[in-house]
């Protein structure tokens, strides 16, 4: 089999699966349902590596593949295949993409055994995956373009998925209508592709794109910023971010797969996708390197105060991917990658870890509340540790690679890139600090209630359902999460799926030791070598330089968080009271909820308003009243003459035709 | 005989019968009436199918008299019904279809 039938079959086995499970959910039983989500995206997995492993077979220098089945669109010059493009980083995006979902549907599997909806959701997350490969498949823009689409509807069914609580479907309705946003540029960014290039088609746009645009014209700038506003939207980059923190209304399996490990990866795949374009426009390359650096900072600052557990976790993917904005702008994609890949390890991890510790906590979400996890929940303790661990960079683990990775390129570009090294040690510092904060106000000290009532009896809480963002109490029928909660511990699919990623957290960066090993830079190489940025390596010692640094940072962050949380607890509430406006500024996540308000949300509502009560009321009520009016005073003139007088129809008729008969006579002579 | 002989008959007895119409009250009289404008339309087609010479106008004076006797026979059917009601015979007294 080529490689490209093996890709074709990653795309068919989710959606089979969506399909049989949202047809068959009123047959099938829950286990069966689930099985066949999980296997559906295993068995994509393996054809995933099935792909891999026929395209190393190959000489580098061939292994990119098109293939389509049937013409999609084909009328006025033009023509849209559905077709896919099977590339290293297309292979590398699937692999990463099927593995962590496989895991994460193995995790759901236990985890939302309880809730009613269980077949719908099996049916929305093999959705999602196939929408998700579609995407990272897509050998044009069209397709590529509806995979982009599919996904922000997955994202918005997914959040929404418990639909009677009514925060859910707000936020639901938020990530959708900011996604719309990011469609809209990438659409508009492709008609300027068609009208420039002719083509839809990656390789022909590709290929012919450094010939018909100058470096930095004006045109290629602009495609490449709308590019940038779909890729901001989905990838939750200032100011398109607000809708991220809001989507961990969804089940937690939903935050773990969409919203850290894949869907939101998807604009930094569709920047190094399109490298190409923004090779020709490094403006436009900066500006999306300056928005990722800004958007990991200020991410960065939000998740050191937030309490709520989802969203400090969400506030740190915003930051992360900010990492890999910042890595695949400057033209560090492998790196990017990389970290794009160690990423959705542990943060896949870190959000299982988080649904494991809501669910002992009854739902319940404050940090505030937590406390003592360590001793009640050992298997979960530790792989927050090393979720933590190498989110927080610590040598060794996987994100002390990859992130380390990216800095080092910069500092090797030069210039003023350096900026983006010292800035990204900057927002490491924060990461460590924000990650072990977490980590030490949950899992040491006295145990809360919850955590000691497991502990005495073994049995996890139960307590009235209770929306964590407003306290209101929930039913627990259809479209609510089940009265029963499961942890680890007692869940054998989700500790054998937080093991997996676990293991791989920590060991996921040894591919790519400096000096060492460099799997995935050989194995992405050849999709990236048309990059006039491609020959930039960091030297090894340089590299190790700044691992080495990386390293310090992160153990001073985690020692800060463990004075801070540990050693004197009392200092966080001191430090608040010292530096209150800025604590305010962060506690309000840089008020970029209201200057949306206020910028876009209510111009808008005035308009509304305005031509609600102005324009609809005079204008258009005002014509077609009128219309009306007069037909009506016409018709009233017009109905005397229907007098019931047989014998007034009768002169009329004859005064008619005698009047004719005259006007004829006077016309002839 | 010229034409003109035969017109002027015809358009005295057409005359006649819209004078009648519009003067008249009972629907009989009425009907009586609208029989003679018909027939004098009838006189002038036949006349002018002389006058040209071909068959035309008399198949069509024809025509004319086969929509005559439909009319009566509707028209005497409504005024059987109006009498059988013991609504008066009169069209200014039946005025209900009014707007």
């Amino acid at each position: 089999m080529s490689c490209t039938s093996w890709a074709w079959l990653v795309l068919l086995f989710p959606l089979l699966g969506s399909i049989v499970i949202g047809l068959g959910f009123r047959a099938l039983p829950a286990k069966t349902a689930g099985i066949i989500g999980t296997a559906a995206i295993g068995l994509a997995f393996a054809c995933g590596v099935a792909t891999l492993l026929c395209l190393l077979g190959e000489d580098p220098e061939a292994r990119h593949h098109a293939s389509s089945l049937w013409d999609y669109a084909n009328a006025a010059g033009l023509d849209i295949k559905l077709g896919i493009f099977v590339d290293p980083l297309s292979v590398f995006m699937v692999l990463v993409v099927t593995g962590v979902s496989t895991l994460i549907h193995l995790y759901s599997f236990g985890y939302m055994q309880s809730d009613e909806g269980y077949r719908r959701f099996f049916s929305y997350l093999n959705f999602f995956v196939f929408s998700m490969l579609l995407l990272v498949l897509a050998g044009n823009f069209v397709l590529l373009i509806v995979g982009w689409a599919f996904v922000g509807f997955a994202s918005y069914a997914l959040i929404s998925f418990w639909y009677r609580r009514g925060t859910a479907t707000g936020a639901g309705m938020k990530a959708f209508v900011i996604n719309v946003v990011g469609d809209i540029g990438l659409v508009l960014a492709a008609f300027l592709i068609f009208r420039e290039l002719g083509s839809f088609d990656y390789e022909t746009v590709f290929t012919k794109a450094p010939q018909v645009f100058s470096v930095n014209e004006w045109t290629i700038t602009a495609i490449c910023l709308l590019l940038l506003v779909g890729a901001f939207a989905k990838s939750a980059q200032l100011p398109l971010h607000t809708w991220l923190p809001d989507a961990m209304e969804g089940p937690t399996p939903v935050s773990a797969l969409i919203h850290a490990a894949t869907m939101v990866t998807a604009g930094v795949y569709l920047i190094a996708r399109t490298h190409v374009l923004f090779d020709l426009a490094p403006t436009a390359a900066d500006i999306a390197a300056f928005t990722g650096l800004a958007t990991l900072l200020v991410a960065g600052t939000i998740a050191l105060v937030m309490t709520d557990l989802k969203r400090a976790i969400a506030y740190s993917t915003m930051s992360q991917i900010g990492y890999m904005v910042v890595g695949v702008s400057i033209g560090a994609y492998s790196a990017g990658m990389f970290h794009l890949m160690t990423h959705a390890f542990f943060k896949a991890l870190l959000f299982m870890v988080a649904g494991s510790i809501i669910a002992a906590m009854a739902n319940r979400q404050n940090i505030d509340e937590m406390s003592g996890f360590g001793k009640a929940m050992r298997f979960t303790s530790a792989m927050l540790l090393i979720g933590g661990l190498a989110l927080a960079a610590f040598p060794l683990t996987s994100g002390f690679f990859s992130k380390d990775e990216i800095l080092a390129f910069a500092e090797a570009r030069g210039g003023f890139y350096v900026i983006f090294t010292w800035l990204g040690y900057v927002g490491a510092l924060l990461t460590a600090i924000y990650t072990f904060r977490l980590v030490f106000r949950i899992l040491p000290g006295k145990a809360c209630k919850e955590a000691q009532e497991l502990i005495d009896t073994g049995h996890v809480v139960h307590a009235e359902p209770e929306n964590p963002a407003t306290g209101e109490v929930e039913d627990t029928d259809v479209g609510f999460p089940g009265s029963e909660h499961h942890i680890a511990e007692q869940s054998w699919p989700m500790k054998v799926a937080m093991g997996v990623l676990g293991f791989l957290a920590l060991v996921g960066g040894l591919v790519q030791v400096p000096g060492v090993d460099d799997v995935i830079g050989k194995f992405l190489e050849p999709t990236f070598a048309d990059s006039p940025l491609s020959h930039i390596h960091p030297t090894v010692g340089a590299e190790w330089e700044g691992l080495g640094i990386g390293g310090v940072i992160s153990i001073v962050g985690i020692g800060i968080a463990y004075f801070l949380y540990v050693a004197r607890p009392e200092t966080p509430a001191m430090l608040i009271q010292r530096l209150r406006p800025a604590y305010t500024l962060f506690h309000n996540k840089w008020y970029f909820d209201e200057l949306i308000d206020f910028l876009i949300v209510r111009p808008i509502l005035g308009v509304g308003r305005f031509a609600n009560r102005t324009f609809e009321r005079l204008v258009v009520d005002g014509l077609v009243t009128g219309t009306a009016g007069t037909v009506r005073g016409a018709g009233g003139i017009v109905r005397l003459v229907q007098s019931g007088f047989v014998r007034s129809y009768a002169l009329l008729l004859i005064a008619g035709f005698a009047g004719l008969a005259l006007y004829f006579l006077i016309q002839s002579s | 005989m010229a034409i003109e002989w035969y017109v002027v008959l015809s358009s005295l007895i057409f005359a006649v019968g819209a004078m009648g119409i519009l003067t008249r009250r009972s629907p009989i009289v009425i009907l009586l009436c609208l029989e003679l404008m018909l027939n004098a339309g009838n006189l002038a087609l036949i006349a002018f199918s002389r006058m040209v010479g071909n068959q035309e106008g008399q198949v069509f004076a024809l025509v004319v008299m086969v929509v005559a006797a439909c009319e009566v026979v509707i028209g005497l059917g409504i005024i059987v019904a109006i009498f059988r009601r013991k609504l008066p015979l009169d069209v200014d007294e039946l005025r209900e279809l009014q707007g």
